[in-house]
């Protein structure tokens, strides 16, 4: 059986009087992507911050490579891309990888290399010199895709990678995730868009802040009877 | 090795953002340039001197020197209501060996050129004075000198009689006795003392050299407390801190950093500040540059730890605007730019928090007194506090947005 790589037991957390998260089970294998879908404001967001020691659980247990979160070295072998670019504008896009390849430690002899794997993953090596200034928005959204490949990490988590990016290089990217699944490697993907969540082998539906469903999509659909993983979406949520 | 990756990444945004650069360096020369065109407009200085009772040679002396203009008044009422009148600018008033100087300082480069020439004409007298004190102690020497030749004489005569050493012995005790009598009444001569008073301010009162110490550390730390802060909060904002946060890189590496970039551009800029000083307003440093620097640097690294502190407050770089108003400002106010002598106790008080005070006054004592930075250690001590309590904070403080 695969190894648990990511593992949140009965997980609650608060803000405050606010509760987000009440009691979410939710693990992630190794060689398997799993999707988080939910509404805006359902607690994605909070569960991916949970998961990489941001913040840290009221109740419950969250566990990363069976070694309890918060925990700082833990880092280095996960690969994280957030919702927003957050890329250095000033900075060109090579000086970006190797600014985050030096603070996740990959050494200086394999920073050529991990850089131009990242970089090309994501069809970004002829615009490596150029400032992110000057990227547009989809090229932002690849630059930042690649800084999370860095170092070839066991554990990938993606907060909406694909956003604004073209349907032709979301397929590639999609592609490239399936090789890291196929290598062993984990990846917990939140995700917007309907048809991806097919893409992934577990679907995980959030909804105010408790795991409605979690199940391969095409045991979901079963489930819910209905065609798509949209509808599975809209039925969960009382949206009929 | 984080530490310096953060450093050099800080370093290179910062270089590539030329107009905050600009304003970093250009902007206090501009300043201080304006402000030393403003407050020394006219550089040679007429000054009208009141004299009550001095010597005709003194005011002589003192009428000789140029742009020095002496007027004699009979009594010091009569001085004083000139004064008051703004028709002269000092009154000097001898009191029998001594001197009393009263200023109007209402323009402190005249109460300079005063006390100057006052300096000049007294030390002219007293070099006659002197000159006449030398040919007295000569001929008393001589004196002296023909008597030990009488006594050694007598000596001589006497050696045989055993009672004659003992009067001798007792001679030469006397000599020596008025010798030194004399000795202690050419110094009482000599030296006239002289007490300055004040109409208004003290003596310290200089528009820009006074101000000088205090605004070079006004920008340094106005300049990185609001560009640290800044960029702190534009790493919030965007993202980045987040994503930082979330490799395994320590809390205090990213403090670190920062704090080792802005100290090299702190040390930069300090640098040009007083090289300017120096070389285009002609300002005089007495102590050593270096300290100067040091101190600022200091100063630098606790503005950086305030600037990155309170950007924690601030959700817009307009929030962080509103900070200028609260922290910025009054920290002029009491950094000893206006005497804090005269103001009330409790408001006195405050100047205590106001780390501006500190390196303002260390610097002040470096460059107007030629203190050494190792007589600086009250001052040093208190800001190394400041800055390791807000950077225990800020290390901290980012617990917030990652919990370990």
């Amino acid at each position: 059986m695969a190894q648990a790589i990511i593992d949140l037991a009965h997980l609650a957390k608060k803000f405050g009087d606010q509760t987000v998260l009440k009691d979410i089970n939710l693990t992630v294998n190794s060689g398997e992507i799993v999707g988080l879908i939910g509404p805006s404001g359902a607690g994605k967001s909070t569960v991916i911050k949970v998961a990489l020691g941001m913040e840290v659980a009221n109740g419950g247990s969250a566990k990363v490579f069976n070694t309890v979160m918060p925990n700082r070295e833990l880092l280095g072998r996960i690969g994280y891309m957030a919702q927003t670019d957050a890329l250095y504008d000033d900075l060109s896009g090579e000086e970006n990888l190797k600014f985050f390849g030096l603070m996740k430690g990959i050494t200086r002899a394999d920073m050529a290399a991990e850089v131009a794997h990242a970089s090309g993953v994501v069809d970004l090596t002829a615009d490596l010199k150029k400032r992110v200034s000057g990227y547009s928005g989809g090229m932002k959204r690849r630059l930042s895709l690649a800084i999370a490949l860095l170092g070839n990490p066991e554990l990938l988590i993606l907060d909406e990678p694909t956003v604004g990016i073209d349907p032709a290089l979301r397929r590639q990217i999609w592609a490239e995730l399936g090789h890291i699944r196929d290598e062993g490697r984990a990846i917990l993907i939140t995700t917007h868009v309907m048809d991806e969540a097919e893409l992934t082998d577990r679907v995980a539906l959030l909804l105010n802040g408790e795991v409605m469903a979690f199940d391969k999509p095409a045991e979901l659909k079963k489930q819910y009877n209905v065609p798509t993983i949209e509808d599975v979406f809209l039925k969960a949520e009382g949206v009929e | 090795m984080r530490t310096i990756g953060i450093m050099n990444r800080v370093l290179k945004e910062l270089f590539r953002d030329k107009r905050t650069l600009a304003l970093m360096f250009v902007a206090p020369i501009l300043v201080m340039l304006l402000m030393s065109v403003i407050f020394n407009t006219n550089s040679t200085t007429n000054v009208n001197v009141g004299t009550v009772s001095v010597t005709q040679k003194l005011n002589k002396e003192m009428g000789d020197i140029k742009h020095v203009d002496v007027k004699t008044y009979d009594t010091k009422a009569d001085a004083k209501k000139a004064l008051n009148d703004e028709k002269i600018d000092a009154i000097i008033k001898k009191n029998g060996n001594n001197y009393s100087l009263t200023y109007a300082n209402t323009d402190s480069s005249k109460t300079a050129a005063v006390k100057m020439a006052f300096k000049n004409a007294v030390t002219t007298t007293s070099i006659d004075q002197l000159k006449s004190a030398l040919k007295k102690s000569t001929t008393g020497m001589a004196k002296l000198q023909a008597q030990l030749v009488a006594m050694q004489k007598q000596q001589a005569a006497s050696s045989t009689a055993t009672t004659g050493t003992a009067a001798a012995a007792k001679q030469a005790a006397a000599t020596k006795a008025t010798s030194t009598t004399t000795a202690t009444k050419s110094t009482s001569q000599k030296t006239p003392k002289i007490t300055n008073h004040y109409v208004y301010g003290d003596k310290d009162t200089g528009y820009f050299a006074k101000m000088l110490p205090i605004l070079m550390g006004f920008f340094v730390f106005f300049f990185v407390f609001l560009i640290s802060g800044m960029a702190l909060l534009k790493e919030r904002t965007t993202g980045t801190l987040d994503r930082l946060l979330a490799t395994p890189v320590k809390r205090s590496s990213i403090v670190f950093g920062y704090m080792l970039s802005y100290g090299i551009l702190a040390v930069i800029q300090t640098i040009i500040i007083v090289l300017v000083t120096v070389w285009l307003l002609g300002i005089e440093v007495v102590g050593n540059m270096a300290s100067v620097v040091v101190m600022n640097l200091i100063l630098a690294l606790v503005a950086l730890a305030f600037g990155i502190l309170l950007s924690t407050f601030a959700n817009s770089e307009f929030q962080m605007m509103q900070f200028i108003p609260l922290v910025i400002v009054p920290q002029v106010f009491f950094s000893g730019i206006i005497p804090l002598d005269s103001m009330a106790t409790w408001v006195k008080d405050i100047s205590y928090i106001i780390p501006l005070k500190y390196s303002g006054d260390a610097v002040n004592d470096i460059i107007m007194r030629g203190t050494s930075i190792f007589d600086e250690g009250w001052n040093i001590l208190i800001l190394l506090a400041f800055l390791l309590v807000l950077t225990f904070l800020n290390i901290v403080g980012l617990k917030r947005y990652r919990k370990v």
